[in-house]
């Protein structure tokens, strides 16, 4: 039992006005090391809410959120700042590029923060840019690039650190089917490397390359299985 | 660290670039205001360096003092309408006070001068021979009457350029001619050379020097034998001014017989005294001066700070991504205060420019001497950058107090 991630009866309550939001209902969550998930659920169900708490974005108001062994739940701003640096990599729905600025600098930026020397720095991005198939790109800017070489600049970036966990939230939301299966294929390698990586999606067939899929209802879990994969779950 | 603020830099420059119009006119206040402060006091300080060469002038630690209008009756008489300071008063205060180095005397009358066929209205100095000494005279031709000269009371003269350039054609040769003041031929033994305007600007160069007995006793012919019309007096060291103006006062007082509560029949003022007058006017000119740039420069400021709050709403998501992928609070605090001191280091260095540039064309065109020192340039650099800092503190720590998660979702 390797656990990467232990959610023990998770709390959030919003208050937005005079009213308390219970975004999070006590959640119960274990995700092992090296564990491909993907979490479903329509708007308001509480994922992204679930999301941001396990990316260190957030705390939940009650209940224990263990990463990588580590209590997160009471950290200041800044050392939350220095977990997600060293633990968590985040790919989103829109890329979130920094603009005008080139593949290998975007790509860079996590080591930036974390004061490596500027050599190391482009050494490991352009070494990351080369994972994701965009050697050669380094001094593109985001609006030289399509779509899917933008996602895939920003699961460089997520890379560079050698995260124990890759985030990616919607990832091929923005994408086309060709791009998304791409993209998809490339976080389906980086699992196989060992990288333990959460899926949040809406789309079925995104989530079956997952080998786990956990669905939130209401700010709970409401299933949690086991699949054989994608060959699995296209085969039905 | 070191990577990271030469990145910031980098990037805070690059961000400039991109906006260069808007780069330009955010920058343009602290351009005026550090062009202003640097061109106002180069020229503040070439005034002042020229008001200190023409006290110069006047010799070295000088001490002048003069009879003061008197009151008889109620009635006020104009100044140097008395005649209350003697020779006697001058050789006294020298044997009493160990403080003073020397004292002069001296008496003046305008009369006409006549060289041949040439004439000009000047002062003419009836003077002792440390008159010269005292008031630091030099001469570009010939050289100084002596005590014997001033003991037999001889017909010599000493000439001022102005009167030169008045009663000699151009290559004509003074020295030794013989020159007519009341008809009385005086030959001229030295030209002295020019000395310039004075602090009340007076033309300190249309001057005829005599010796005092001579003026006294053959050129003026004075009614009350003894009195002058200014006493001089010189310490060694500038800081025994203040002390030996006091003893002047006391021992003067004591000859004059001055009873308590009886105002001074005479004026003491030093050379730095007089110096202040002038400093103070342009003192309030360049405090006038330095308000309007610091005015300009808070304007800049506040345009600074304005386009960084700017900045940071329109970067409110690359300030969310930098903060997801592990930017602490220091760290995005950093960049947008490096990038408002770049701003405004530009255009401090931009105003240093412009500044450093209208100082010279003021020296070309208007003819005034200015003066643009080191210091000057680098505290106008220095309060530029603090400029940038002290108003990038507010936007910067905007930026680092946002929230990840709505930094990331806004649109």
């Amino acid at each position: 039992m390797d656990a990467l991630i232990i959610c023990e009866d998770i709390w959030k309550i919003y208050r937005v006005g005079d009213v308390d939001v219970q975004a999070l209902r006590g959640l119960n969550l274990t995700i092992r090391r090296g564990e491909f998930v993907a979490i479903m659920g329509s708007s308001g169900s509480g994922k992204s809410t679930l999301m941001n708490i396990l990316g260190c974005l957030d705390q939940p108001t009650k209940g224990q959120y263990r990463l990588n062994g580590i209590d997160v739940g009471h950290l200041q701003p800044d050392r939350l700042a220095e977990i997600r640096n060293q633990q968590i990599g985040f790919v989103f729905q829109s890329f979130n590029l920094i603009p005008r600025t080139s593949a290998l600098e975007n790509a860079q930026l996590p080591l930036f923060y974390r004061g490596l020397p500027l050599k190391e720095q482009k050494s490991l991005a352009s070494a990351a840019l080369q994972r994701v198939g965009l050697s050669g790109r380094e001094h593109h800017s985001p609006t030289q690039l399509s779509g899917g070489q933008q996602q895939r600049v920003a699961i460089a970036r997520a890379l560079v650190t050698s995260p124990s966990l890759l985030l990616a939230d919607e990832p091929t939301g923005n994408l086309d089917t060709q791009s998304s299966q791409e993209i998809m294929e490339i976080l389906e390698g980086l699992n196989r490397e060992g990288i333990t990586v959460i899926l949040v999606t809406h789309e079925i067939d995104i989530a079956a390359y997952a080998s786990r899929q956990i669905t939130i209802k209401d700010g709970r879990v409401l299933s949690d299985q086991a699949t054989e994969g994608r060959s699995h779950i296209v085969s039905m | 660290m070191q990577a990271f603020l030469w990145l910031t830099i980098v990037t805070a420059l690059r961000i400039l670039g991109r906006n260069r119009l808007r780069a330009g006119l955010t920058m343009l206040g602290i351009v005026i205001g550090v062009g202003a402060v640097i061109a106002m006091v180069s020229i503040g300080e070439g005034a002042k360096q020229a008001v200190q060469k023409q006290i110069a002038t006047m010799g070295t630690n000088v001490i002048m003092i003069w009879p003061t209008a008197t009151s008889v009756g109620g009635v006020r008489g104009a100044q140097g309408g008395a005649v209350t300071l003697t020779v006697a008063d001058a050789v006294d205060l020298k044997k009493k006070i160990p403080a003073l180095s020397d004292t002069a005397w001296m008496k003046r009358d305008i009369l006409q001068i006549v060289n041949g066929h040439r004439n000009d209205n000047s002062p003419v100095n009836g003077a002792s021979p440390s008159y010269l000494s005292i008031r630091d005279w030099a001469f570009s031709t010939g050289g100084p009457f002596t005590q014997a000269d001033m003991d037999s009371a001889a017909l010599v003269a000493l000439l001022g350029q102005s009167v030169v350039d008045e009663l000699f054609d151009p290559g004509e040769e003074p020295l030794g001619s013989v020159i007519r003041i009341r008809n009385v031929p005086l030959r001229v033994i030295g030209v002295l050379s020019p000395k310039g305007q004075s602090t009340y600007g007076q033309d300190q160069d249309d001057v005829v020097i005599i010796p005092f007995t001579t003026a006294e006793r053959k050129v003026f012919g004075t009614l009350f034998l003894g009195t002058v019309g200014w006493i001089y007096a010189s310490t060694d060291r500038a800081e025994d001014l203040p002390d030996a103006v006091e003893q002047i006062r006391e021992v003067l007082r004591t000859r004059h017989r001055l009873q308590h509560g009886q105002p001074d029949d005479f004026t003491i003022r030093t050379q730095v005294e007089l110096g202040q007058v002038q400093e103070g006017t342009s003192q309030t000119l360049t405090v006038m001066l330095m308000a309007i740039a610091s005015v300009s420069l808070l304007v800049g400021g506040i345009g600074i700070m304005n386009i960084l709050l700017v900045s940071v709403t329109e970067r409110t998501r690359e300030i969310g991504v930098r903060m997801a992928v592990g930017a602490k609070r220091r760290h995005i605090m950093m960049q947008f205060l490096i990038e408002a001191t770049t701003l405004s280091v530009v255009g401090g260095c931009m105003g240093i420019l412009l500044g450093v540039l209208s100082a010279w064309l003021t020296t070309v065109i208007a003819g005034w001497p200015t003066i643009i020192s080191g210091h000057t340039v680098a505290a106008a650099f220095a309060f530029s950058a603090a400029v940038g800092l002290f108003f990038g503190l507010y936007p910067a720590n905007k930026a680092a107090r946002l929230n990840p998660i709505e930094a990331l979702r806004y649109e």
